[in-house]
């Protein structure tokens, strides 16, 4: 037998014993002294590489084919059972490591956006999709922003229909709790050159005693567009796409003839129910060529329309709250369910 | 105003249809029905009887037994619980077998021993109204040829009716009639509409020799008609004349006074009756009142008069009548009266507006007064129907009327564009198509071309210009027929930079777990006070409840009360953010209040920390200018443990924690963590500008320093220090503990910072780290008597 034959023979039985040792090996210390043992400095495969320079040149030939075939045998078998080692001692993390999710100790508690405001935003998020604006003004209002240049004059009978909260300054019943958001029309056309588009949410006040359906202090949201050529056709689209925005697009929409000092022609707008009735939303109209005039707009140039309805209601309506005033209590366990 | 569709029908008979169609109709012409009732319909089996007997019940005393004779001649024993019936009446009786109106089936009945067969009505219980109380007396109800037996409807005369219940607006007195509302659905279907003709007989005796009546304020009266009746006695009106006042909401009272209400809900004229024996010499004058002047009203209360109201005076110059809207209680209609001044005028609206503001004394007649009643022909109808109706009664009247003229509204012709109102209602209509709507409702129409010449009947006076024609055109033509457009504008809609930021605030508390709070803006006397704030809150003049009668200056009470509410109720430790107006008094020279928009942040159960974080993290994602918290004690918080908040060299605000004695006014249990900050100023003034600064690709190293440093000694001074001696290689400070306790002097602390220290163009050698280290302990120990902690 050759001397190549003889080495060959030695590293077949070296492969297949190591098989069996690796097999046997319980964890990663004793297969770190397996692969010293069969691969490092002193083992038998360094031990043969080292004798090649000894041999003839056939057979250096043949016996470093071997010693290749076996060190590569032995660092695959290596390899393999290492995988296997640490899968297991993965396995035994995993287990040690197990944690039930429902054992809950401190939430990240996002808080609750009020539901006025959040009515409010998507008012708001629905008109800006539409061309407007949001403009907002002051609560404490003067009788010229509240009334008179909304053509109601002093002795008008509306005035007393708005049931105006007045406040201890200047003259009696000069200064008040703006009784609608409209003073905020008159404040944009003196400011803002047409066209104009906006909408002004805010809050406004009547003399109500708090109960299940009223507050003395609540939201609306106005609406004023003044333009070249406006129309009433133009004042009864838009409503009509801002409900099918707003609500969905099988709620109606339809206009009513009514009155009020600041608009002429004068509407109230509703809205459809799914049993085919309608709810009186809010009022509009086209803007009183009497208010144009008081804000320094020519009414011949510029026409526009107007709109109002409240805010609040569109709250109590979508979660269909039995009481009102659950929106100024303050009581967490209402807040937190929005 | 209520309307039935009988009445409607006596000025335009052909109007029919589905009343709930009708009713839309109505709707559709600004005239919203708000109620809609079936009247006078009388269930199966109520018949007419009469009353034959009447006895006690011998074992019970609220029941009597009746017997009646339902048109059989059978005597038929009731047992009944109404006392009011007498031998002989004629009255309701409901047969066994009759289902009533609430579902009651009526049967043979033993009550106490006595047998009832079937049961004697009252008016409610059919579905009727009387004035009767009990058993509804028909004696001069029935019509004639009534039998026992007959159906009740039939005994009576009575037909279902519809009564609609109208909102009607201020800008149509003319539809708070009857009549007038018949002329707008007529309009509407396309059916004739006429007033009758009402038929009247005077003695021969002419009023003028008995009236002088003298208008000295033609603008306070445009029209002042009245005459004379004769032979008046006070007694009851007709059943069928009650009916319909009570149909339409208003409660009988006696003949005259019923006429005088049946007209005006009729035909829209409100109109008052003298005792004509009151008045010396029948004569009359209308002037303005004086200061001072006074009169004892109907109602017997005296009222003190200014001189812009109306007032009707007698020949001594003594004001009889508060005009338009009350009758003097001196010359009112008594059992005694036998001759009646009637007087129907027209006022001025602004003039009744401000007397009936001024003395809240609202009325039907004054109502129509206010919106303009109307000043033409309708005063002379109405003259003559209320002569009728009190001819009828058998009073009679004097010939003729007097009638004063005062200064009426304009009615020349209002030119109206075609064009114009095509171009506000956004329509194609033509000339001839306007011209046939407002000649519908009684406008008078001249074609000129593209222009119509448009003259406003007298019963709507608060119609007069182009833009009012064109809303009547509008109604006539129906606003759901215009077609619908929508108007796009050349800007893009948005939100502002502010409306943006705030949303941005929001966000950033929400995910702080705040939740949203909105309190009423209101608060009581002394809440201010309570929370240690000025009391210079805005007062309001008519507030319903006094805990709502100041207006805030601080979100503080408001939040207070939340926290004590929830607390209350086993929520302890709440987070509340608000975002809303406050009311500060008025700067130098102006009236209203220095409204402003601010931002408070409170955290139950949390110290002074918690919102001094909270405001960091504003800081950071609002990029405020230069935010410091400057030592103060401001109102209402807790005076060690708080600081107003400067932002670019402005204070903004407070931060830190509710005075403790606050919390205790408040009923807050535990700490709360306060932050208020001026909002609007904050969002207003410069922020959000972000500069790059390229992040190093160079090695960081990091070290830490402690310093021992009195309590008197703020840690941003320490954090300054540090970041002035490490100059542009320090890239980060981080405070990471603080130590009171053994080892360090009572009234000192160890604070512990953590430095990063990295260059952008090199790695820091050892030595580079250790000068800017020194550097750093240097400038700490000389700027703040700081000692390094070994």
């Amino acid at each position: 037998m050759s001397n190549a034959a003889a080495l060959t023979a030695d590293l077949d039985a070296l492969v297949a014993d190591a098989a069996e040792r690796l097999a046997d090996a319980r964890d990663l210390d004793a297969l770190a002294a397996l692969d010293a043992e069969f691969l490092g400095k002193r083992s038998a495969v360094t031990a043969a590489k080292k004798q090649l320079g000894d041999l003839g040149q056939d057979d250096r030939k043949a016996a470093g084919q071997a010693i290749n075939a076996a060190r590569t045998s032995l660092e695959s078998a290596i390899a393999e059972a290492r995988e296997r080692l640490a899968a297991g001692a993965r396995a035994v993390q995993y287990e040690a490591e197990r944690l039930d999710l429902s054992e809950k100790l401190g939430e990240i508690r996002r808080g609750s956006l009020h539901l006025n405001t959040q009515a409010r935003d998507r008012l708001e998020d629905v008109f800006v999709g539409m061309g407007f604006t949001i403009a907002e003004g002051p609560e404490v209002e003067t009788a010229w922003y509240n009334f008179e240049a909304l053509n109601i004059p002093e002795w008008h009978p509306a005035r007393g229909s708005f049931d105006t909260i007045f406040v201890d300054l200047g003259e009696p019943e000069e200064v008040m709790l703006r009784s609608h958001t409209s003073p905020v029309q008159i404040r944009t056309m003196e400011n803002q050159e047409p066209p104009i588009y906006i909408v002004a949410p805010g809050r406004t006040f009547r003399t109500d005693t708090a109960d299940a359906t009223h507050l003395p202090a609540f939201n609306q949201i106005e609406g004023l567009v003044v333009d070249r050529g406006i129309t009433l056709g133009d004042l009864s689209g838009t409503m009509d796409e801002f409900v099918r925005a707003f609500f969905g697009g099988e709620v109606k929409t339809r206009l009513r003839p009514s009155y009020f000092p600041f608009t002429e022609p004068s509407a109230e707008f509703d809205i459809s129910r799914p049993d085919g009735s309608w709810l009186e939303l809010g009022g509009c109209g086209m803007v009183h060529p009497n208010v144009l005039r008081n804000c320094g707009i020519d009414p011949e140039e510029w026409q526009g329309f107007a709109f109002g309805f409240g805010i609040d209601r569109l709250a109590v309506m979508r979660y269909e709250l039995d009481d009102i005033r659950e929106l100024v209590n303050n009581d967490v366990r209402f807040l937190r369910q929005f | 105003m209520k309307v039935t569709l009988s009445w409607l029908r006596e000025f335009a008979p052909n109007i029919d249809g589905d009343p709930v169609e009708l009713g839309e109709i109505l709707s559709a012409l600004g005239l919203a029905v708000e109620e809609m009732e079936i009247i006078g319909e009388i269930v199966d089996g109520v018949v007419l009887a009469k009353v034959l007997d009447l006895r006690p019940h011998p074992d019970a005393d609220k029941i009597q037994l009746v017997d009646v004779d339902r048109g059989d001649g059978q005597l038929l024993q009731v047992c009944c619980g109404a006392f009011n019936m007498a031998v002989g009446d004629l009255i309701p009786f409901a047969t066994i077998g009759t289902v009533m109106p609430n579902g009651m089936e009526i049967a043979q009945r033993e009550m106490r021993g006595q047998i009832s067969n079937g049961m004697c009505c009252a008016a409610d219980e059919i579905g009727l109204v009387s004035g009767d109380d009990g058993i509804y007396i028909l004696n001069d109800v029935v019509v004639d040829g009534a039998g026992l037996g007959m159906p009740l409807a039939e005994a009576i005369g009575m037909q279902a009716d519809v009564l609609w219940d109208l909102e009607v607006n201020a800008n149509r007195p003319d539809a708070m009639s009857v009549a007038g509302v018949a002329r707008d659905l007529a309009a509407a279907l396309g059916v004739e509409f006429r007033f009758p003709e009402y038929e009247i007989t005077t003695t021969n005796e002419p009023v003028h020799g008995l009236l002088d009546i003298q208008i000295e304020d033609p603008e306070l009266c445009g029209r002042f008609v009245a005459t004379v009746l004769r032979g008046v006695h006070v007694g009851e009106s007709p059943a069928w004349m009650q009916q319909r006042l009570i149909q339409l909401g208003m409660r009988p009272i006696n003949s005259i006074v019923d006429i005088s209400n049946y007209v005006m809900l009729e035909l829209g004229q409100p109109n008052h009756t003298f005792d004509l024996a009151t008045i010396p010499n029948g004569r009359l004058n209308v002037r303005r009142a004086r200061d001072g002047e006074a009169l004892v009203t109907l109602d017997d209360i005296e009222r003190s008069l200014v001189t812009n109201d109306g007032v009707i005076t007698d020949e001594s110059d003594r004001i009889i009548s508060l005009a338009g809207v009350m009758g003097g209680a001196t010359t009112e209609i008594s059992d005694s009266t036998t001759e009646v001044l009637l007087e129907m005028a027209w006022w001025d609206p602004p003039s009744i507006s401000r007397t009936v503001k001024r003395l809240k004394l609202p009325s039907e007649a004054s109502t129509r007064f206010r919106r303009g009643a109307d000043w033409g022909d309708n005063i002379d109808r109405a003259m003559r129907r209320f002569v009728q109706l009190a001819t009828e009664s058998g009073i009679t009247a004097v010939s003729g009327f007097v009638d004063v003229p005062g200064t009426t509204p304009d009615r020349t012709s209002v030119p109206v564009r075609v064009a114009k109102v095509n171009g506000l209602l956004g329509t194609e209509l033509t000339a001839d198509e306007m011209d046939a709507h407002l000649t519908s409702i009684g406008f008078e129409v001249t074609m000129a071309g593209d222009t119509l010449h448009v003259v406003v009947p007298t019963w709507r006076w608060d119609t007069a210009t182009e833009t009012d024609i064109a809303e009547e055109v509008g109604r006539m033509f129906g606003y759901e027929n215009i077609p619908r457009t929508v108007p796009k504008g050349d800007d893009p809609g948005g939100l502002s930079q502010y409306q943006k930021d705030r949303r941005l605030v929001r966000e950033v508390l929400l995910g702080a777990g705040c939740d949203e709070t909105l309190p009423m803006p209101f608060l009581a006397p002394g809440d201010l006070a309570k929370a240690g704030l000025p009391e210079d809150g805005v007062t309001l003049t008519n507030p319903l409840h006094a805990e709502e009668s100041v207006l805030r200056t601080s979100l503080l009470p408001g939040q207070l009360k939340a926290i004590a509410y929830n607390q209350s109720h086993r929520n302890p430790d709440v987070r509340f953010f608000e975002i809303d107006h406050v009311f500060l008094p008025a700067a130098e020279g102006e009236i209203p209040p220095d409204e402003r928009e601010h931002l408070a942040v409170a955290i139950a159960g949390e110290e002074a920390p918690a919102a001094v974080a909270v405001l960091d993290v504003l800081d950071r994602v609002l990029a405020l200018p230069n935010v410091q918290l400057s030592p103060a004690s401001p109102a209402g918080l807790h005076p060690t443990r708080s600081a107003d908040v400067v932002i670019a060299g402005r204070t903004r605000g407070h931060v830190g924690e509710v005075d403790p004695a606050v919390l205790e006014a408040y009923g807050v249990e535990g700490r709360v963590a306060w932050l208020e900050l001026d909002l609007g100023a904050v969002l207003d003034g410069p922020h959000g500008n972000r500069t790059y600064t390229p992040v190093s690709k160079f090695p960081s190293s990091d070290i830490d320093l402690a310093f021992v440093v009195g309590d008197d000694v703020a840690a941003s001074r320490i954090e300054a220090s540090l970041r002035k001696g490490g100059g542009v290689l320090l890239s980060d400070v981080e405070l990471f503990d603080v130590y009171r306790g053994p080892g360090i002097d009572e009234g000192a602390r160890s604070l512990a910072y953590r430095l990063r220290f990295q260059a952008t163009d090199r790695t820091l050698t050892d030595s580079d780290v250790a000068d800017v280290r020194q550097a750093c302990i240097d400038q700490v120990v000389k700027k703040t008597g700081a000692v390094l902690r070994g």
